[in-house]
């Protein structure tokens, strides 16, 4: 094969691989990706059994029962809240008020969560202003 | 001195568009002294930044509140030195401290480059001028560090996130920063060299030292917030794909691809227009990653609040975007490779390989941070994808990386030949033949990814044995040295060589505790009462008693209360001695809390209990059952403020004190049952180890030959003598 | 008072760095940064000559290849180093 020919069939390879990269990049993540959900709009439209990613904030009063822990978490800027159950370690920025992201699946009138799902989000460092 | 503070900013923005000024005028129409006014601007910038940032590590220091943003962020109780670091905790101390390292680097490359480069130099020295002159706008206009306190200067501050308060995560952000500055070095020359089409190996062989230093601090910034993650933070893993760490691991990915592919332009003069790529990619990630952490744009751990800084960073990586592939297209022709591929068993071959699977791992981790945007674009709705979808795509690749880092330091530059193959690779292989099946015999089997892993470190550490051998020989045969001796000269008169080999091998060893721990790992969440044990991954813990304690600052006061728990540590019946745990709790200045309680409605850090090993570390992380407790933190609230109205300030302390004395004694007498978190994992110590190799085999790549300094100087003599005796010609 | 003061001296410094060049009106040597560039590539030459012969005692390049490889390494050293001392003359 001369030179000019094996370049083309390297070419030819090298651009094929890195089409099926894309496309394996594009079908897995959009089969296996889980939407992002407030409150309100799994409050509304939660199909059984799908896993969501639920992310808002945690509302006060909740209780822990044993491993598994109860807590309603409600929309960023609104009053709909839905109630969560998480079963394992919860992170240590967890309280009232924090912002969550969790993973759950809706499984009766609750939202159980996935483990090892829980994110708990750093209290802002680069807010606007800080409030004392 | 905040007016200081603010003028130093001002003068700052004015002295970057001076520059910019000079710099292009002096390009355009050659005269000298232009260009050297606007080089002298860089100095200036330097300076002035220093200055600003002088001022206000001052005010730290004393704890002037007079600074709204050292009320922010510290207080008079916060110890010294994260008073000094709590700078770049704030939004606009890590924006001054971002544009005081680009301006010290900015300073060291044009200094370093003041007689060569002429045409490209200036074009770079804007370009710098032109980041310079973006960071200054930021904070002169938006994010400014000089506000002042309105109204009354309170007494005390609000005080340093107790997460932040650890040697790691205040180091963190300077090396992420020096990484980032770092890589806008070789964009700058990159983007100065497509302008004034001088596209040989110059500016690439200049840029070099910067370019590889860039590497080092991010790779230290990254490696120092994964040993963050697993050693302070209550989960036990050190990644976790969020998209600021994807962020600063993406120009990493780019530049190590750069700093490969670089070489084959100053070997072969080939791959021109995916060099410059690269680098101007580098520098684009390099920006995207500095405005993800601050933008809100993507759901992370970290949380963002409201920034106003979106807009102007989106508007800035698109002039880079569209800036770059306007340049690269209209300079197409002078990017033309003098020599092509001549044969894949190359080097040439294998490092367009490595190139190849950077840049797909790159993609892939882009493709997976962007996607809840990509999503929403495309059908609408925001989804997100996990660590199980990474996984799928890195391991893959991250083997085939391995393994071409095992390759190439054995292949030959242009074209090997069959038996030279042979010769080269017939130990490595043979050693990874034997690995492979000495460790499926042992287990690892079960989990294939990590036996080919590991089969292929195996064959990466023995090839670099094999040069090191051979090299040392080969420099017996003409010195006659001692072993020792040999190697000790070889390496420094081929330090670039070996320490990258070190680099591999380090990569390696990084490798071989990233597959085992994350293969083998076990891992339990356990609810235990004082006396019960539990049996992870080979180790049985006993809960033995649990530890309550009030830990007071450094000026007498009430930090936080610590909760924890002793552990007693056994393996095959013979005892390990104790592991101990806890989770601190700091107090709230909510101004709704009960005196009590607001001790559990504030910040809660946690103190691993980690008993690092060679084989494996077992780490636990404790969280108290704070609900139990709550009837009593309630009712010493009511308590407290209906009694404590009455007192006098002192008594109060004091009775709150007796309070809070009560409450650990009744946690230490009857604690209810405590979550355990318990993870038993593989070689993790191997991870940092081999991390601290791959830095060694930088710094050695890096550090100049001492042959090479005195040469430098020497020429600077001869330069002057030419000099001094020539006669000036006029202009 | 003391703000004031901090700022006029920052001022006159940096004013005065910057206008430098221009006060002197500097003329750089063409043949310094000539001699800079020609010693650098001179250097990353000789580097290429070393490594050569470093892979060919490592075993990855045979005899025939390194002697031609050499070869041609050594010439282009020599060309840059008759355009070095052609600078000097």
């Amino acid at each position: 094969m001369d030179p000019a020919r094996k370049r083309t069939v390297r070419l030819i390879v090298a651009l094929s691989a890195a089409v099926l990269l894309a496309g394996a990049l594009v079908y897995t993540s959009f089969t296996a990706s889980s939407e992002t959900r407030t409150p309100s709009q799994l409050a509304s439209a939660a199909k059984p059994g799908q896993v969501y990613e639920l992310t808002g904030k945690v509302e006060p009063g909740y209780r822990r029962d044993g491993t598994v822990t109860h807590f309603r978490v409600r929309d960023r800027a609104g009053n709909v809240s839905v109630p969560v159950s998480y079963e394992g370690t919860i992170p240590d920025p967890f309280r009232a008020g924090r912002e969550v992201i969790v993973d759950v699946r809706k499984e009766g009138a609750v939202f159980v969560g996935e483990k090892d799902s829980l994110v708990t989000k750093c209290p802002s460092k680069f807010t606007a202003e800080q409030k004392s | 001195m905040l007016v200081a503070g603010k003028a130093c900013l001002i003068l700052a923005l004015a002295v970057c568009l001076y520059g910019i000024g000079a710099s292009l005028y002096g390009a355009r129409t050659g005269r000298r002294e232009w260009v050297a006014s606007g080089r002298r601007a860089v100095y200036a910038l330097a300076g002035t930044t220093v200055v600003a940032f002088v001022i206000l590590e001052a005010a730290f220091l004393r704890s002037d509140f007079g600074f709204q943003l050292v009320l922010g962020h510290s207080s008079t109780t916060t110890p010294a030195f994260y008073r000094a670091t709590a700078i770049w905790s704030s939004q606009e101390g890590s924006l001054l401290l971002w544009l005081l390292l680009l301006s010290l680097w900015s300073s060291l490359i044009l200094f370093a480059t003041r007689r060569r480069l002429r045409e490209v130099a200036p074009y770079a020295a804007a370009v710098l001028l032109g980041f310079g002159a973006f960071f200054t706008a930021l904070l002169v206009f938006l994010e400014s560090p000089f506000d002042q306190t309105p109204g009354v200067v309170p007494a005390e501050g609000v005080g340093l996130n107790p997460l932040l308060r650890h040697p790691s995560m205040m180091i963190h952000p300077p090396m992420l920063y020096s990484g980032y500055t770092l890589f806008a070095v070789p964009f700058a020359f990159a983007v100065g060299a497509l302008i004034a089409r001088r596209l040989d190996a110059e500016w690439i062989r200049s840029t070099r030292p910067f370019t590889l230093t860039a590497w080092f601090f991010l790779g230290v910034g990254i490696v120092l917030g994964a040993r963050w993650s697993y050693s302070e933070l209550g989960w036990g893993g050190y990644w976790a794909w969020d998209p600021v760490e994807n962020a600063s691991l993406m120009p990493w990915l780019t530049g190590t691809a750069f700093l490969h592919s670089v070489m084959i332009q100053e070997k072969r003069g080939m791959l021109k227009v995916w060099n410059v790529s690269l680098v101007l990619a580098t520098g684009v990630l390099a920006i995207l990653g500095t405005f993800l952490v601050r933008s809100g744009i993507l759901e992370s751990i970290h949380a963002f609040g409201a920034s106003t800084l979106g807009i102007p960073f989106l508007v800035l990586i698109a002039a880079m975007v569209g800036g770059s592939i306007a340049l690269v297209a209209s300079r197409a022709a002078a990017l033309r490779s003098d020599h092509r591929l001549d044969s894949l068993l190359s080097r040439e071959a294998v490092f367009l390989l490595n190139n190849l699977v950077l840049v797909g791992l790159c993609v892939v981790i882009f493709w997976g941070t962007f996607f809840p945007l990509i999503s929403e674009a495309i059908t609408g709705r925001e989804a997100s994808v996990g660590p199980p979808w990474f996984d799928r795509f890195i391991v893959p690749l991250a083997l085939m990386l391995v393994l071409l880092s095992g390759i190439g330091p054995l292949i030959a530059w242009r074209r090997a030949t069959v038996a030279n193959a042979r010769r080269n690779f017939a130990l490595p292989l043979g050693v990874a033949a034997l690995a492979c099946v000495g460790l499926a015999v042992a287990g690892a089997a079960s989990e294939p990814p990590a036996l080919i892993m590991f089969t292929l470190a195996a064959f990466v550490l023995a090839g670099m044995g094999q040069e090191l051998w051979r090299g040392t020989r080969a420099r017996r045969v003409m010195s006659g040295e001692p072993v020792p001796l040999a190697v000790v000269a070889l390496i420094r008169r081929n330090r670039r060589r070996y320490g990258g080999y070190l680099v591999h091998s380090g990569i390696a060893v990084l490798f071989v505790g990233i597959a085992a721990s994350s293969s083998f790992a076990d891992e339990r969440d356990v609810r235990l009462s004082p006396g019960q044990s539990v049996t992870v991954g080979g180790y049985d813990l006993t809960y033995v008693r649990p530890t309550a304690e009030l830990r007071p600052a450094s000026n007498g006061r009430l930090e936080r209360i610590d909760f924890g728990a002793d552990l007693r540590v056994a393996r095959d019946g013979r005892s390990l001695g104790t592991l101990v745990t806890e989770k601190s709790y700091f107090p709230s200045s909510g101004p709704m809390l009960g005196p009590v309680s607001r001790y559990f409605e504030g910040e809660a850090t946690s103190e691993v209990g980690l008993r690092a090993g060679w084989q494996r570390d077992l780490w636990t992380a404790v969280s108290p059952d704070i609900g139990e407790l709550r009837p009593i933190v309630e009712e010493g609230d009511k308590v407290f403020s209906d009694s404590a109205a009455s007192l006098p300030a002192e008594q109060r302390g004091a009775l709150l004190a007796e309070a809070l004395r009560g409450l650990t004694a009744r946690y230490a007498d009857d604690p209810p049952p405590a979550t355990f978190r318990v993870l038993v994992s593989p070689m993790v110590t191997w991870i940092w180890i081999g991390a601290l190799i791959v830095f060694a085999g930088a710094l050695i790549a890096l550090w100049p030959s001492p042959r090479a300094l005195a040469r430098r100087a020497a020429a600077g003599y001869a330069a002057r003598v030419g000099r001094e005796t020539r006669v000036r010609v006029p202009a | 008072m003391v703000d004031l003061l901090v700022v006029l001296a920052v001022l006159a410094l940096v004013v005065l760095l910057v206008t430098g060049p221009l006060r002197r009106g500097e003329r750089g040597d063409e043949d310094d940064a000539e001699r800079a560039q020609l010693e650098a590539a001179r250097d990353a030459k000789y580097r290429e000559i070393r490594d050569a012969e470093l892979d060919h005692r490592t075993g990855k390049l045979s005899e025939a290849d390194w002697r031609a490889q050499d070869r041609a390494l050594r010439a282009e050293a020599v060309e840059l180093l008759r355009r070095l001392d052609a600078l000097s003359s």
